[in-house]
């Protein structure tokens, strides 16, 4: 691990100056992520600013019924266990559970979980010369390497690389909102353009500006996110990265399908929101028929390389069995 | 190289000549026989791999030793609470908690496995929630409680997790052993322990390569009977 200088944030303000004014500095939450790749020698910061001691841990309803916040610094094991998450959106309660360890769990935060890299095998081990995201222009090692993990939907000939958070595909699926503050002031960055595609700039994972720290992230007042459910298909019953996962909620009235939301993990660049199945399925009845089409429908465009084209089906059924899931809900 | 020193079957390192004993006391502080082993056996696979991938992994696992820091590194105080007692110590801002524990503390019960928050070996409880301590870094501790395997009984008493995990042969080798028994305290204590599954679920972040998982699964639900 290259030699760092370490700082503790008291206040957000302190925290986004250090960043303004060193462009290698990072922020450390929970560190299972960034302290990996330092280790790795993927990210050689030369400054950690610990943002753990700021009050940013809190999960509280939004006034006037407008949803509920969550504290970057919630730890993904209290966000999964709290009340208005578990009553609410069972569907992120679900992801944040199925991601992970119990042990990672109580040290992930919101805010770090949104910035986890990609679990790329290339991008992960510098031995590998190839890669656009940790090197730009030198290659992509898993287009024509093993790419079992790797994307279907979105990529680039730059990258294939996959978003590796279950959080990110239940955020997807309910509209969540990031909240960030820097130097200049505060902003808000809807999921859906928080995470980037990767085009020819794979190296940039999102939106967000290096100096900007991510301070909450609202979940928007949903009725019918009550349910919803996240399934996740991978190659350990537990302990491991999704290859594929779904998120669904659905709005079901009289077997009629009134509203839909559906994204995707393990398949893209960033949590795929399935808007193509979601326009499918409204006004249709509740079943498998309708169900396999909205799939059929999202999954068209679709491509899969020597070691992953099995995502695509998979993709396909595992979307079918969620929302035969949430139809089923009473 | 004394009497009670292990025999390492099949390795072909050369025996330890009394001059490397002296080496060890300047790297480690104590000429500790299991050190004396993973040295050698981390000397046999840099001497194979030179050159590839592998070396390169080597060294990084070098550079991540508390013992190896460059001068120029920063160090800065930390106070802790471990196992009841109050700790006050320099780090390298580098040094992870595992690494704390391990070599400058030497609280050598919770083990380095991967290193990289894939097995569990390293779980410890800080402020009586379970983690990965060789993923934290320890100046990020500052001023918290840790409990490690050496915290866990009261003088010669066995903390009741250890004493089932005695009874159900709940391990072989015994290395994965000290993370299975802190995760399992706490696993018992966020009461995720309703059947054989959800033990199974909860404890999943913890790897056992010799397999003994039917005898951690009946220990941890024979210690969270007798704590209820």
């Amino acid at each position: 691990m290259n030699p760092f200088s370490y700082t503790r944030a008291t206040d957000p303000q302190q925290a986004t100056q250090a960043t303004a004014t060193n462009a290698s500095a990072k922020f450390l939450a929970g560190g299972t992520n960034l302290i990996d790749l330092m280790k790795m020698g993927v990210e050689r910061p030369t400054q950690l600013v610990d943002v753990n001691r700021l009050s940013l841990a809190q999960i509280e309803e939004l006034p006037n019924g407008c949803g509920v916040r969550i504290g970057a610094l919630a730890r993904n094991s209290d966000v999964a266990q709290h009340p208005l998450i578990v009553q609410r959106y069972p569907v992120l309660s679900q992801a944040l559970l199925a991601g992970a360890s119990p042990q990672l769990r109580n040290l992930a935060t919101t805010g770090g979980n949104l910035l986890q890299r990609t679990r790329c095998y290339y991008f992960y081990d510098p031995a590998f010369p190839q890669c656009n995201k940790r090197n730009p222009g030198s290659g992509c090692g898993a287009l024509n390497g093993f790419n079992r993990i790797h994307a279907i939907l979105g990529q680039s000939e730059q990258c294939i690389a996959t978003n590796p958070s279950d959080m990110n595909v239940a955020l997807a699926a309910l509209d969540a909102v990031v909240q960030v503050q820097s130097a200049k002031g505060t902003r808000s960055i809807p999921i859906a353009d928080f995470h980037r595609l990767p085009g020819d700039t794979p190296n940039v994972d999102t939106n967000l500006q290096a100096d900007e720290l991510i301070t909450a992230v609202d979940l928007p007042a949903i009725p019918f996110a009550t349910r919803s459910h996240y399934l996740k298909v991978r190659d350990r019953a537990s302990y491991a990265f999704a290859l594929v996962s779904v998120a669904v909620a659905l709005d079901v009235q009289n077997g009629r399908i009134n509203a839909a939301r559906v994204a995707l993990g393990g398949v893209a660049h960033k949590a795929w929101r399935a808007q193509k199945a979601e326009a499918a399925l409204v006004g249709k009845t509740a079943g498998e028929k309708a169900f396999r089409a909205a799939a059929e429908t999202e999954l068209a465009a679709a491509k899969g390389y020597k070691h992953n084209s099995f995502k695509i089906e998979l993709a396909k059924r595992a979307m079918v069995r969620a929302l035969s899931t949430v139809a089923q809900m009473t | 190289m004394n009497s009670s020193d292990d025999e390492v079957p099949g390795d072909e390192t050369p025996p330890l000549r009394s001059s490397d004993a002296f080496h060890e006391i300047l790297i480690f502080g104590s000429p500790e026989t299991r050190r004396r082993f993973l040295k050698q056996v981390a000397g046999t696979s840099v001497a194979i791999t030179v050159g590839s991938p592998l070396s390169l992994f080597a060294q990084r696992m070098s550079e991540t030793a508390g013992g190896s820091a460059p001068s120029s590194a920063a160090t800065l105080p930390l106070r802790l609470k471990i196992n009841g007692k109050d700790v006050a110590v320099e780090v390298d801002t580098r040094t992870t908690l595992l690494d704390l524990l391990r070599e400058q503390l030497h609280l050598t019960g919770s083990k380095k496995g991967c290193d990289h928050g894939q097995c569990g070996a390293c779980t410890v409880l800080v402020n009586g929630r379970r983690i990965n301590s060789c993923l934290s870094l320890a100046i990020v501790h500052d001023g918290e409680e840790v409990t490690t395997i050496e915290g866990l009984a009261n003088g010669e008493q066995l903390h009741p997790v250890q004493a089932a995990f005695v009874e159900h042969d709940g391990f072989q080798c015994g290395y994965c052993t000290p993370g299975q028994i802190c995760s399992a305290v706490a696993c018992i204590k966020e009461g995720h322990v309703k059947s054989d599954d959800e033990i199974r679920e909860w404890m999943s972040g913890n790897l056992c390569r010799c397999g003994a998982y039917p005898n951690i699964v009946d220990a941890i639900k024979e210690a969270a009977a007798k704590s209820a």
